[in-house]
């Protein structure tokens, strides 16, 4: 059991893997808690796949560069974003299908593009992650987004919360509503981007999702939903790496799978909201 | 129970509760025009009433009592008008100016407690980030003294009845030390127990120099516990005490005729 746990580590690669897990694991897992609590996980969503086109762009116009990739996905995103929201007022169209029109547009352009720009050994990393291709800059990276993205939401963590609890209420006590609203949504998807290498866009919701998701069906206090996630993610993400190595797997797909699978026993067996607890309780009742 | 001694909830800080100042502070509202999702909502409405009335919004559904509550929150951009607290025009928000919403237009089940909701009351004074001063945490505590939740505050507010829930708006309000407080249907959905100690929490509010401004639908019990009310429907129809506009021939007029008829009152 030692040596499973041990072993792996004598790699370097697999020591960063690891701490790169730990990192984007915790830092999605405190970020979950936002969009769990803002129930806006299918607009994150699709903000992930708006950053391959980005991608795609990027490379096209200045080489395949780490701060190129970075820009064109955070361009990208933003761009779909605030498009759907200029789409959705200037239309009778609401906000959530004009997001799916511009992304899954934007998307299938990204794809042809990258194909034919020969890079699709890489598009298979940005689809779905490659934490073991990960070098020491790429993590220093990562260390750097969750630091600025950890500090950013605790800064705004009250007037935040009450903007998700009640936004009319917190606008008549002064909290700049709209304004905290677009800036959740930039640290948001910056948030998505520092997760590309290790789960890729089509997987990136699951980290930004689950963790907190999964301590909500357990507990009512918002503290262990913000820390309780963060906990989950990161130490989730990192044994999940563990497994990969020993058997062989994607990384990536892996991160999804385990956390997918602790979520499972949380809505099972959760002794509050559980689904044992609450058929109980309506037995119960009858 | 709340507010069963005649003593008053707050004590008396300077912009809280005016009972003792021996002035009275007003709110104006001069020819306000409001739309809301494309539409007129609200036009021609003016009145002017002061702090320790119990105003009654009335009219039928769709009149625009809600509108009116948010475009004096500050939550509706207004089209032409004016609206003055104490003399100044309102701006966008003011920690004088409390709304409640509407109890079914919030999220019951969002994880926070009920001295969670409360000190939401003291972010104009505690900002983003800083630690609550021990005045907060005092006026935090008065508040849930006064709506009787000191024994509730670490409850979920998901395992509140419909009392509760408006007792803990009511003491948000108390913590924001709010002078002026726009109540969004707050008796729709309580039974008979809780409408009446509602009631009685109101009017002991106004009592302490508070101004209770309500939109309100049920016409049977307006005159127990409003003192003045405002009929509406888009435009105003009049406004005055209870016992003076809630007539037969002016009900009649908000409720049953085509908006066109409504006159402007001043």
């Amino acid at each position: 059991m030692i040596d499973w746990l041990i072993e792996p580590f004598q790699h370097p690669f697999n020591q960063r893997a690891m701490l790169a897990a730990l990192l984007i694991g915790f830092t999605n897992g405190y970020a979950s808690a936002f969009v769990v609590l803002k129930k806006s996980a299918l607009k994150v969503g699709s903000l992930s796949h708006a950053l391959l086109p980005g991608i795609a762009v990027a490379i096209l116009l200045a080489g395949l560069h780490d701060w190129s990739v970075f820009l064109g996905a955070l361009f990208a995103a933003l761009l779909i974003g605030l498009g759907s929201l200029a789409v959705s007022r200037g239309s009778r169209l609401d906000q959530d299908s004009s997001l799916a029109i511009l992304y899954t547009a934007a998307f299938s352009g990204g794809i042809i593009l990258l194909r034919r720009l020969g890079v699709t050994q890489q598009m298979d990393e940005w689809l779905f992650g490659n934490i073991m291709g990960l070098r020491d800059a790429d993590l220093w990276t990562n260390f750097w987004i969750s630091f600025g993205a950890l500090g950013l939401l605790t800064a705004m963590h009250r007037p935040l919360l009450m903007t998700l609890f009640d936004s009319e209420v917190a606008t008549t006590l002064g909290v700049p509503v709209r304004a905290l609203n677009y800036l959740l949504f930039a640290v948001l998807i910056v948030v998505l981007i520092s997760s590309l290498q290790a789960v890729g866009c089509m997987l990136a919701l699951g980290l930004l999702v689950t963790p907190a998701a999964t301590v909500y069906l357990l507990t009512d206090s918002t503290n262990a939903l913000f820390w309780g996630g963060s906990l989950l993610g990161g130490v989730a993400s990192a044994t999940a790496v563990l497994i990969g190595w020993h058997l062989n797997l994607e990384q990536g797909p892996v991160i999804v799978l385990v956390l997918g699978a602790v979520f499972l026993l949380s809505f099972i067996f959760s002794p509050k909201y559980g689904l044992l607890r609450t058929t109980a309780a309506k037995r119960q009742t009858h | 129970m709340i507010g069963t001694t005649t003593e008053f909830f707050m004590p008396n800080t300077p912009h809280d509760a005016c009972a003792h100042c021996g002035h009275h502070h007003e709110l104006r509202v001069e020819h306000l025009r409001v739309r809301y999702r494309e539409l007129r909502a609200l036009d021609g409405i003016s009145f002017a009433t002061s702090c320790g009335a119990c105003l009654a919004l009335i009219g039928p559904n769709g009149a625009g009592k809600s509108t009116l509550l948010k475009a004096i929150a500050g939550l509706l951009p207004i089209e032409s008008g004016k609206i003055f607290w104490r003399g100044t025009q309102v701006a966008k928000w003011s920690r004088e100016i409390a709304y409640l919403p509407q109890r079914e237009n919030v999220d019951w089940q969002f994880p926070v407690t009920v001295r969670g909701v409360v000190s939401m009351g003291r972010y104009p004074q505690a900002g983003w980030w800083r630690a609550f001063s021990p005045t907060d945490d005092a006026a935090i505590e008065r508040a849930l003294t006064a709506m009787d939740l000191l024994d509730l505050q670490h409850r979920q507010i998901s395992a509140l009845s419909g009392g509760q829930q408006q007792r803990v708006f009511l003491a948000r309000a108390l913590a924001q030390e709010a002078h002026v407080l726009l109540l969004d249907e707050p008796f729709s959905g309580l039974d008979h127990n809780s409408k009446a100690s509602l009631a009685h929490t109101l009017r002991a509010l106004t009592k302490e120099g508070r101004l209770v401004v309500a939109s309100h639908h049920d016409l049977d019990t307006v005159r127990d516990i409003f003192d003045e009310a405002l009929l509406l429907r888009q435009h105003g129809i009049a406004f005055g005490p209870v016992a003076e506009v809630f007539t037969d021939a002016l009900l009649e007029q908000t409720f049953n005729h085509p908006p066109s008829v409504g006159k402007e009152v001043a």
